[in-house]
């Protein structure tokens, strides 16, 4: 399996939409074919129109505000000693986290496929929180598949989903997470794809979604490059960029300008769960079988029967038990490095951002990227520049981390 | 030959002037005994072929009614060899065919060839994969053909006439046919005319192939579909599975009264 050099890594799939022969594809009923074919052709077209271009960026700009900070925690480089630690603050993007880009392209793909309804996953709540934003804005009928266990967890993400009109459909089944929402936004999708556009809420699912996804959420590298010139005048020799991954999306985006530069690491911070437990979110690290899930071949967590299994992560929105085909692709080709943090380390590095920081209170998922920066950190020299992905802000975890963490609020 | 018996039950209904009834369960709901016995009930009833589900937790095709019978075979521990054994005992006593109808997964964790192995030694005669499209599922269709089990491929409204005709190029000798864009389960959303409509296009492209009608057929419309190949109730009897368990009445008699029903409605 090989990565090529100049070509965008979300193209390097073969005609039946495989990374390296092997990850991704379309593993769809018959009748999801029909809308899978149409999207593509769409966002091929879209891709390469101006006016589309200038209107994403429009709204990347003046509603998402675009581009997002890329500062030094000096007190935390100064703190832990070796690497200086940067940090790209994707949360102070609007809705708090990297989703709304993905939730606006997929918004204006909706539109220009003359279609006046949108449904979407989301696990966390921040998908489809800025999916309805996203919706309201551009006036299409929105409706959001949520397990049953995340609404009841996630609960201000779900009241913002309603304020901004959208439906909330609690799913019942299964797990009542993350998982068994997807399954359902596919089943609501086989039975409306005439009418409605669908929206997955990171880079899984079908090889267009995938696509799409990262598409999107690549506006994060392309302003980063720009200030990491501005501020080191170069591409520093020694780069790690490091980034939780839970379905891929945020990392899929911090990543994708960087890829075909030897000198910057990728590291991957999957969700470890609780010390002690079996049960994790992370299917690179721990080399999960093979298998098919939502449409995909990717690394997944399952039994000896094919059954996908629950997953345990203190934080939601890595609580997936598959895991992107890019990130399978990366990971095969050995471009990026994969590894986990525990719940414990998590809350950890929250902590020790946030006080050493102020300005950056990281959610948890972020808060597992920063827990293997602040492992790593103190092994290095000060040449070496260390950057985060902080694609959430700790607000909407604010109940799970002072119960944690024993305060009341 | 298991695949040669599978057209034969095809057949032995178009003498009887009508088309043959499949019916869907999902093997081992509640349990494996229970399953065996609907099993043996709904070929009592006179049903031509048993389609059974080999269920899978994360699929993305059942409505409502299929989801609840296959969870509740997976909380009891239902394995994919317990539904393999389930098959074999009912053809020791049966020769109704019976034709397994999973998703891509639960084939992969048992490994293709073993599962293929799996198959003829309980006498599976077909294997329907839903979320397996064609082109990418031609190399396990060759292996099943290989091992005398027809593989059958999936269509739908909106398959264009191009694909339409490249799938059946390459379909074994039955094909499936998904009646409307929904999951399985749900209101019928097109006429039984128009389904026929589609049905007939088929035919006229592949006068050879038998085509099985699936999706949103009732007790009030399978009639409509005397005159077509074949035709599936799936739902309606899950339903009346999990019905008859919160009553506490035996699902294998009121799943066969159901089919001999059905059987009745499709043959007048």
């Amino acid at each position: 399996m090989k990565l090529e050099k100049g070509i965008p890594l979300i193209d390097q799939h073969d005609e039946n939409g495989y990374w390296g022969g092997k990850f991704g594809g379309n593993q769809i009923a018959e009748s999801l074919n029909y809308p899978i074919e149409e999207l593509t052709r769409e966002f091929e077209k879209l891709r390469n129109d101006e006016t589309f271009i200038a209107e994403r960026d429009y709204y990347f700009k003046n509603f998402v505000g675009a581009p997002t900070p890329f500062i030094k925690l000096e007190n935390l480089t100064k703190h832990l000693g070796g690497a200086q630690i940067y940090c790209k603050l994707v949360s102070k993007a609007t809705g708090g986290a990297h989703k709304a880009y993905n939730a606006v392209v997929h918004s204006l793909i909706c539109k220009r496929l003359g279609k006046t309804y949108i449904g979407g996953d989301t696990g966390a709540g921040y998908a489809g929180k800025m999916l309805s934003m996203a919706a309201a804005k551009f006036n299409l009928k929105c409706k959001i598949f949520m397990g049953a266990k995340d609404v009841e967890r996630q609960s201000i993400n779900v009241f913002s989903m309603r304020s901004y009109g959208a439906e909330v459909v609690p799913v019942n089944s299964g797990s009542q997470t993350l998982v068994d929402a997807v399954s359902e936004c596919m089943r609501w999708w086989t039975s409306e794809n005439e009418e409605a556009h669908m929206c997955v809420g990171s880079t899984v699912g079908p090889t267009i979604f995938v696509k799409i996804c990262a598409w999107s959420t690549a506006q994060i590298s392309r302003e980063m490059k720009k200030q990491v010139i501005d501020e080191f005048g170069e591409v520093p020799k020694e780069m790690k960029l490091i980034n939780c991954v839970g379905g891929g999306s945020s990392a899929a985006g911090f990543w994708n300008e960087w890829i075909d530069y030897d000198n910057v690491e990728l590291i991957g911070v999957e969700a470890g769960g609780p010390e002690g437990s079996s049960k994790h979110a992370a299917p690179l690290t721990n080399d999960s079988p093979i298998g098919v899930l939502h449409g995909a071949t990717q690394y997944v967590i399952q039994d000896d029967q094919g059954e996908i299994e629950e997953t345990e992560s203190i934080s939601a929105g890595l609580d997936y038990p598959g895991v992107s085909p890019l990130h399978c692709f990366l990971k095969e080709t050995g471009r990026a490095r994969y590894t986990s943090a525990s719940d414990e380390e998590a809350l950890e590095a929250f902590q020790l951002v946030s006080k050493n920081e102020g300005f950056v209170s990281p959610s948890l998922e972020p808060s597992h990227a920063f827990a293997e920066a602040i492992k790593i950190a103190p092994k290095l020299s000060k040449d070496t520049i260390i950057v985060v992905d902080s694609c959430g802000d700790s607000a909407k975890d604010s109940k799970i981390i002072a119960e944690r963490l024993g305060y009341k609020i | 030959m298991t695949s040669s018996t599978l057209i034969k039950s095809f057949e032995r209904a178009k003498e009887d002037n009508r088309a043959a009834l499949l019916t869907y369960t999902v093997g081992g709901d509640p349990d494996k005994k229970t399953s065996l016995n609907i099993f043996k009930s709904i070929a009592d009833s006179g049903v031509d072929i048993i389609e059974c589900g080999l269920g899978h937790g994360a699929n993305i095709g059942d409505g409502g009614a299929i989801q609840d019978s296959t969870y509740r075979a997976l909380s009891n521990g239902i394995k994919t060899n317990d539904i393999f054994e389930i098959i074999e005992e009912f053809k020791k006593d049966y020769e109704t065919d019976v034709i397994i109808m999973t998703y891509q997964n639960k084939i992969m964790a048992y490994g293709e060839d073993d599962f293929l192995k799996k198959c003829v030694s309980s006498k599976v005669s077909g294997i329907i994969c839903v979320d397996w499209p064609w082109p990418l599922n031609l190399d396990f269709a060759k292996k099943c053909k290989e091992n005398s089990i027809i593989f059958i491929q999936l269509l739908c409204p909106t398959t264009n006439e191009d694909r339409l005709k490249s799938i059946l190029n390459d379909a074994h000798e039955v094909v499936y046919y998904i009646s409307m864009l929904s999951t399985t389960g749900q209101k019928l959303k097109v006429s039984s005319d128009e389904i026929k409509k589609r049905f007939n296009l088929i035919k006229k492209i592949s006068p050879d192939k038998k085509c099985i009608i699936g999706f949103g057929i009732t007790a009030d419309t399978i009639n409509d579909f005397k005159d077509t190949d074949a035709c599936v109730i799936g739902s309606a009897l899950c339903r009346e599975i999990t019905r008859s368990l919160n009553e506490e009445l035996n699902p294998a008699t009121n799943v066969g009264n159901m089919v001999s029903d059905l059987k009745q409605k499709l043959s007048s």
